[in-house]
């Protein structure tokens, strides 16, 4: 137990090392870290309760998925029956399904076989599944279509990536360091934006749709008429940003949409002086939008943002070129906001924010201040009392635990961790903890040494019987961390990490350092005598 | 230099005799405990009840709590907690869930920011859904039961099955106890309480086992011995240990109780009860006594072959 081989005891001293420096780069400054060679770029995150900022998980509602999903279909079904030439009535969404009726029954079959087209295979045309996403059935002259459940959850699974997408695109906006952007379960995003002062504009830039449509008023009637009376068929009533809202009277049928912006950004506007958003269409979207205004000209259209809109200008002549500009009396900030949200595109389905969890930088510092003041007190108070109660053997169990500390910030910059207060917390049990391997080695060689062994097998039988102890109860609580990592989260799995590592690290010095270090002892001064 | 010599050399206290006391006791405060969670219940926080919580910093004494208040009240927001923290103008407020789903709660801090006006510094804001607070109590709960679990099989594996069974009644023991504590005091019961819960219970074990690695040792050793007089020994020969550790596991989570910050104050309360007050006294005066109940003996360990696990690899290395 006491005897190293050169080559072994070297072997122990560079791992020890190598894994200490590794948490070196972390405390550079960030030039000089960047000034590293590629593969020491491994640093410790500092967790969003250290260094302040927002966490926020947004949910894709399957619901919203289905509304979306029975919209198209019906927009669809509308498309395939008047290209058919088809007569219908009552077109419409009616819970979890689209129905039609078919005016002439003698039309009924053709149309359902025109409409089973619209239903989509899961998982793209080369599948052999058979599953489709949508079932299509009819009763006499009335035809339904469901989305399929597999059809909605398959959709959900696609809106989910669309949205990591976007997000990214309007957070990389925000010029923020190190943005991270994640699915959790099949459902969820996850946004960690470190270092923001103010979130709730970083939730306004999430949780919008941004859906942007250009479409004409309906001027037949009065808004108020629609209101009181029925709005003519395929419009619908809109309402202004404004407080009170003023409605609107809009066609349903969209001239140009969001999708058909290449361009968008913030300006003033030359005359007003007031701050605008500039847009430019691709071709497509460009020429719609010439032969839209073309053939309107005169009457008012509107710009519609997630079914608000935002103005409705009068057409005064033919727009050509293939850009424009939005007024709606915006903020410089809104008018940059929305610029971004148009750049970055719309949402597949609208985002709720299911948690929201945000650290002023402020705070941050403080619990910073107060996980370095309880290390060093805990650290300080520990090794005290280590040395006074085993001595030298204290000295060589504080070496042993500081090296030990020193691992576990080498492994947590290896993994690229993060670090929370909770997993300070980990760090300064750990020192309580590691120092337990060494009480039960010095424990077990003063008991060896009263039952009359001398001084160097007391040492050697300490070691053998107490390491056996220290591997069997380091494993439990070592489950207990593995538990907690994997149901944790956020604050609590940092805890687990350190928690963990800390765990493991002990082992590694108890078995090693400590041992290797007493060795050395033992062969310097051939004591007759054990120390403690 | 003369060490400091906390547990004198050779002791001889009777621990499995003082088991009619401290079975006694502790079925007593078992009960308490279990009381206290059926009355008083815990103090849930807004993981797992949901919610919305903001610490605010009004600078330079401008704070006033009456003020906050009743602004806050005015907004009708149903059950509002305002607690005044710290010292330096700093509130907690505790807004309960509001009915209407995941939006309605994204609308309460708009609100609280609106009616609290400017010149206030937001240091944390948390909203919590009722669907991910629902999700993060029944991730809880699975956590511990699989945590409980798989030390179970663990010792199962590695100990015999008395041994198994005596560590998961003094862990749950230790549990209904702590829990027990959280409800008397009204701890905010959140997350970290979880994690707090489960290092509690690797820690009681850890030093159960230590007790335990001996027993199984002396079984194997000394075949004549009676019982109860081979549990105290063992207990005994480990006594300096248990205590030193202990000191030393007080000192770190002292240091975390005194400047950790508010932020992992109830986790550090909550460790000190678990870890300091029952996790020794389990582990000395619960789990090893049991073990006369659960029939272990020297016959115990007789029917296996002694070739197992590194003790017994210990046991040929040394001298």
């Amino acid at each position: 137990m006491l005897y190293f081989s050169k080559w072994k005891a070297f072997a122990i001293l560079a791992v020890s090392a190598i894994i200490c420096l590794m948490a070196v780069p972390s405390l550079l400054s960030p030039t000089a870290y960047e000034s590293l060679p590629g593969f020491l770029q491994r640093k410790i995150v500092l967790g969003l309760d250290l260094q302040g900022g927002s966490y926020i998980v947004l949910q894709v509602d399957a619901e919203s998925v289905r509304k979306v999903r029975l919209e198209h279909l019906r927009d669809d079904a509308r498309r395939v029956l008047r290209d058919a030439k088809i007569g219908y009535t009552g077109l419409a969404i009616q819970g979890d399904a689209v129905q039609v009726r078919i005016r002439d029954g003698q039309d009924a079959d053709a149309a359902l076989t025109q409409l089973r087209a619209l239903a989509q295979p899961l998982g793209g045309p080369m599948s052999t599944s058979g599953q489709l996403d949508t079932d299509v059935s009819r009763d006499g002259n009335v035809i339904a279509l469901t989305p399929t459940s597999a059809g909605i959850q398959s959709r959900t699974i696609q809106a989910v990536a669309q949205s990591i997408e976007i997000i990214r695109k309007r957070i990389d906006q925000l010029g923020t360091t190190e943005p991270s952007i994640q699915r959790q379960g099949a459902d969820r995003i996850q946004v960690q934006v470190p270092g923001l002062q103010d979130p709730s504009r970083l939730k306004a830039l999430l949780g919008q749709t941004a859906q942007l449509t250009f479409r004409l008023v309906d001027t037949t009637m009065s808004p108020q008429q629609a209101l009181q009376g029925r709005a003519p068929a395929g419009t619908e009533i809109l309402y202004s940003q404004d407080n009170p809202p003023v409605p609107y009277l809009i066609e349903q049928r969209i001239l140009v949409a969001g999708e058909d912006l290449t361009d968008a950004q913030p300006s003033f506007d030359p005359n007003t002086r007031e701050p605008v958003v500039t847009f430019r269409f691709n071709t497509n979207g460009a020429r719609r939008f010439a032969e839209a205004t073309q053939a309107n000209v005169g009457r008012p259209f509107a710009i519609i943002l997630d079914n608000q809109v935002i103005s409705a200008p009068v057409i005064r002549e033919p727009i050509l070129g293939g850009s424009g500009q939005i007024s709606g009396n915006f903020t410089v900030q809104q008018a940059n906001d929305l610029a971004i949200l148009l750049r970055a595109g719309a949402l597949p389905v609208p985002l709720q924010v299911v948690e929201e969890r945000t650290v002023g930088p402020g705070l941050g510092a403080d619990s910073i201040r107060a996980g370095l003041i309880a290390s060093i007190v805990g650290a300080a108070l520990v090794a005290l009392f280590m040395i006074a109660t085993y001595g030298l053997f204290g000295v060589i169990a504080n070496i042993a635990v500081a090296i030990n500390v020193g691992m576990i910030f080498g492994v947590l910059a290896m993994l690229g961790a993060t670090l929370t207060l909770p997993g300070i917390a980990g760090v300064v049990l750990t020192v309580g903890i590691a120092v337990d391997s060494n009480v039960l080695i010095y424990e077990r060689i003063r008991e060896e040494a009263r039952a009359g062994r001398s001084a160097i097998s007391a040492i050697d039988a300490g070691f053998s019987r107490a390491l056996a102890t220290i591997l069997d109860s380091n494993i439990t609580t070592f489950i207990a961390a593995a538990v907690l990592f994997y149901v944790g989260s956020g604050p609590v799995r940092g805890f687990a990490i350190t928690f963990g590592i800390g765990i493991i690290t002990t082992v590694f010095t108890a078995f090693t350092l400590t041992r290797l270090m007493v060795a050395l002892w033992v062969r310097w001064r051939r004591p007759q005598r054990v120390p403690i | 230099m003369r060490l400091l010599r906390i547990v004198p050399d050779d002791t001889k206290f009777d621990f499995i005799r003082f088991r009619r006391i401290s079975f006694p006791i502790s079925a007593l405060l078992s009960i308490v405990a279990l009381v206290a969670f059926f009355t008083l219940g815990l103090n849930f926080g807004i993981d797992f009840k949901g919610g919305t919580l903001l610490e605010v910093r009004y600078a330079n004494n401008t704070l006033n709590i009456g003020d906050v208040r009743s602004r806050l009240e005015a907004l009708d927001l149903g059950e509002v907690q305002i607690q005044e923290i710290g010292g330096e103008g700093e509130v907690l407020i505790r807004v309960a869930q509001q009915p209407g789903g995941e939006q309605a709660q994204q609308a309460v801090v708009g609100k609280v920011r609106a009616a609290l006006g400017e010149g206030v510094e937001y240091r944390r804001v948390e909203v919590v859904g009722p669907r991910v607070s629902q999700e993060l109590l029944s991730y809880g709960i699975v956590g511990l039961m699989m945590a409980v679990l798989c030390i179970l099989v663990y010792l199962w594996f590695r100990f015999e099955w008395q041994f198994a069974l005596g560590a998961s009644i003094a862990n749950f023991h230790d549990i209904v106890l702590t829990i027990g504590f959280m409800a008397i005091f009204q701890i905010d019961f959140d997350l970290t309480s979880v994690a707090a819960l489960l290092t509690i219970l690797g820690y009681s074990l850890n030093d159960t086992i230590v007790i335990y690695d001996r027993i199984r040792e002396m079984l194997r050793r000394y075949k004549k011995m009676p019982t109860d007089e081979l549990l105290n020994a063992s207990i005994n020969s480990t006594l300096s240990r248990s205590v030193i550790t202990h000191v030393t596991v007080t000192l770190a989570l002292l240091a975390l109780v005194l400047f950790g910050g508010r932020a992992i104050h109830s986790f550090s309360v909550t460790m000190m009860f678990g870890v300091v007050l029952v996790g020794t006294y389990t582990s000395i005066f619960i789990a090893s006594p049991l073990l006369i109940y659960l029939g272990v003996s020297t016959r115990t360990l007789a029917e296996k072959p002694e070739s197992k696990g590194p003790n017994a690899k210990a046991e040929r290395l040394a001298p």
